[in-house]
């Protein structure tokens, strides 16, 4: 079963955190990464670019708009994700768990939509 | 043979489902198959007899059915994952059809996942796992049915969509989960010994499956709160006998034949609260446990250690705080400190406006104001007291007794 892992965290704290500290999280992303890559429970895994990247796009009567920003202003903020093949829920919270984002922020276990009918 | 069907439905049903759920991987398929094998039970065996192991007749039969189901099903459309391999060896992957004495508690753990809410844990599995009535669980809970009813659809399409799985945590999961399962036993336990239906006071079926969850839980994991909880359960379920009259009336405590109290049933909770407390690591189940230890132990009421247990509420209000523990906290100094103490407690219990519709909130401060000699007052209390019980059953006879002996 696939679960998509979104790594909630807070941008501010990340900016502020000192350089050294960002780099030990990073060498932890890394040996995370490698680790379930190897038991082979990854499927997809990004970092995000900071929200003040984002640009939110709605389509309103036909009519395209965007704004700048992300959807929805929260106190901590999407800031990227695995896509993980885990054998049930249980599982899955345990990955997630692991993940390092999960000790600061938090890490949001969705799973995926099974389609009966997939398109051709 | 309908009646014993139906008495077979209420006895076995949770057990057969949390084997079917085991099987067939499938929470819905599961009910929907205990349902099918119930049918075939009320055409067959008024005409063949009985089978010699109902149990698995019935396993055997809803197990039958599902693979029907399941092969109706893929002639229509495509079976989701893993089905396939049900249809193409059913006798192979039901080798195991045997119930397995996990079966129950995979349920339980199930129905108390951490990724549920609390009060879906608790809906689930009273209505799973004891095969409550939605009704029931709606009156413990003080909630409407229909958002009980709701609730407890919600958790189990969270448990099929982002498949929760029917299995016992191991490692350090255990522990933590063991938390919330002691929780929903406990409730389970009142549910049979209070009893939200007032007409079936006593659901010893509910105690005593609540005891042996409790039992299982301790051969599983022989923590002290588990053990706490057990001897709690088994020394509250000791005065079992004496709660009623003959006639069906509601026994208080301190006016209970203490001959009829289930010695072996105290030594036995004894025994698990010592054993819980040489090895520390106390909490709230060891603490109400103890509690229940001292009414055990005193051979008249008036020999009670209230003060006693007046301190181990007080150390419960720490360590477990809810306004029913505030309650038994006020009713415990009432009666080490002498009745004006008691009403002075409730009293401002009431104000915080948390146990206005609890009737034993009521039912305690009358009892208290009837001591210090004020009838009126006493009377309009076990009044509003009656406001807050079911319709008919023993507590209401009780509340109508007194309010009849104070009129008079």
């Amino acid at each position: 079963m696939k679960y998509l892992c979104l790594i909630y965290g807070n941008e501010k704290e990340m900016d502020v955190r000192r350089e050294g500290e960002n780099r030990v999280m990073l060498e932890e992303y890394f040996t995370f990464t490698s680790d379930i890559k190897k038991n082979g429970k990854y499927l997809a895994g990004e970092a995000l670019q900071p929200t003040a990247t984002a640009t939110t796009v709605r389509v309103r009567s036909g009519k395209l708009v965007t704004t700048d920003g992300p959807f929805a202003e929260t106190k901590e903020q999407l800031g990227g994700f695995y896509m993980i093949d885990a054998a049930d829920l249980n599982e899955a919270i345990q990955i997630a768990g692991r993940i390092p984002g999960a000790k600061t922020g938090c890490v949001e276990v969705r799973p995926i939509v099974v389609f009966a009918n997939p398109p051709a | 043979m309908r009646q014993l069907i139906e008495e077979t439905y209420r006895r076995e049903s949770r057990r057969i489902l949390a084997t079917l759920v085991r099987l067939l991987g499938d929470w819905d398929l599961a009910e929907e198959a205990l349902q099918d094998a119930f049918a075939e039970a009320l055409a067959h065996w008024p005409a063949q007899g009985v089978p010699e192991n109902p149990r698995a007749w019935l396993v055997s039969a809803g197990r039958f059915r599902a693979i029907d189901k399941l092969r109706r099903r893929a002639r229509q459309a495509p079976l989701p994952e893993g089905y396939e391999d049900l249809l193409r060896a059913p006798e192979e992957a039901f080798a195991r059809a045997e119930e397995l004495p996990d079966d129950r508690l995979r349920m339980i753990f199930t129905c108390c996942h951490p990724a549920l809410s609390q009060e879906a844990r608790m809906a689930l599995t009273l209505r799973e796992v004891c095969g409550l009535p939605t009704e029931a669980i709606a009156a413990a809970f003080l909630s409407p049915a229909a958002t009980v009813a709701q609730r407890i659809v919600r958790a189990k399409a969270k448990i099929r969509d982002a498949k929760i799985p029917f299995a016992i945590p191991e490692g350090p999961e255990l522990a933590m989960r063991m938390e919330t399962v002691l929780h929903v036993v406990y409730l389970v336990f009142n549910e049979g010994y209070h009893g939200s239906n007032g007409s079936d006071l006593l659901r010893a079926d509910l105690t005593g499956e609540a005891i042996r969850l409790g039992e299982l839980l301790l051969e599983l994991a022989p923590d002290p709160e588990v053990k706490g909880l057990l001897a709690l359960m088994l020394f509250q379920d000791s005065r079992r006998a004496s709660r009623l009259s003959p006639e069906g009336e509601l026994v208080l405590l301190e006016e209970q034949d203490r001959g009829l109290w289930d010695r072996d049933g105290i030594a036995r909770g004894q025994t698990l609260l010592d054993q819980a407390f040489a090895e520390g690591r106390i909490g709230p189940y060891c603490l109400q446990a103890a509690i229940a230890s001292l009414h055990a132990a005193a051979r008249t009421a008036a020999e009670t250690d209230w003060p006693q247990i007046a301190g181990l509420y007080q150390v419960l209000r720490r360590c477990a705080p809810s306004p029913v523990v505030d309650l038994n906290a006020a009713v415990a100094e009432g009666m080490a400190f002498g009745p004006e103490a008691g009403i002075r407690r409730i009293d401002a219990l009431l104000e915080k406006g948390e146990l206005a519709g609890f009737a034993l909130a009521h039912s305690a401060r009358a009892a208290f104001l009837e001591r210090c000699g004020r009838p009126v007052e006493a009377r309009d209390a076990y009044a509003k007291a009656l406001q807050h019980v079911p319709a008919d059953g023993p507590q209401r006879r009780f509340l109508s007794r007194k309010l009849d002996s104070l009129q008079a």
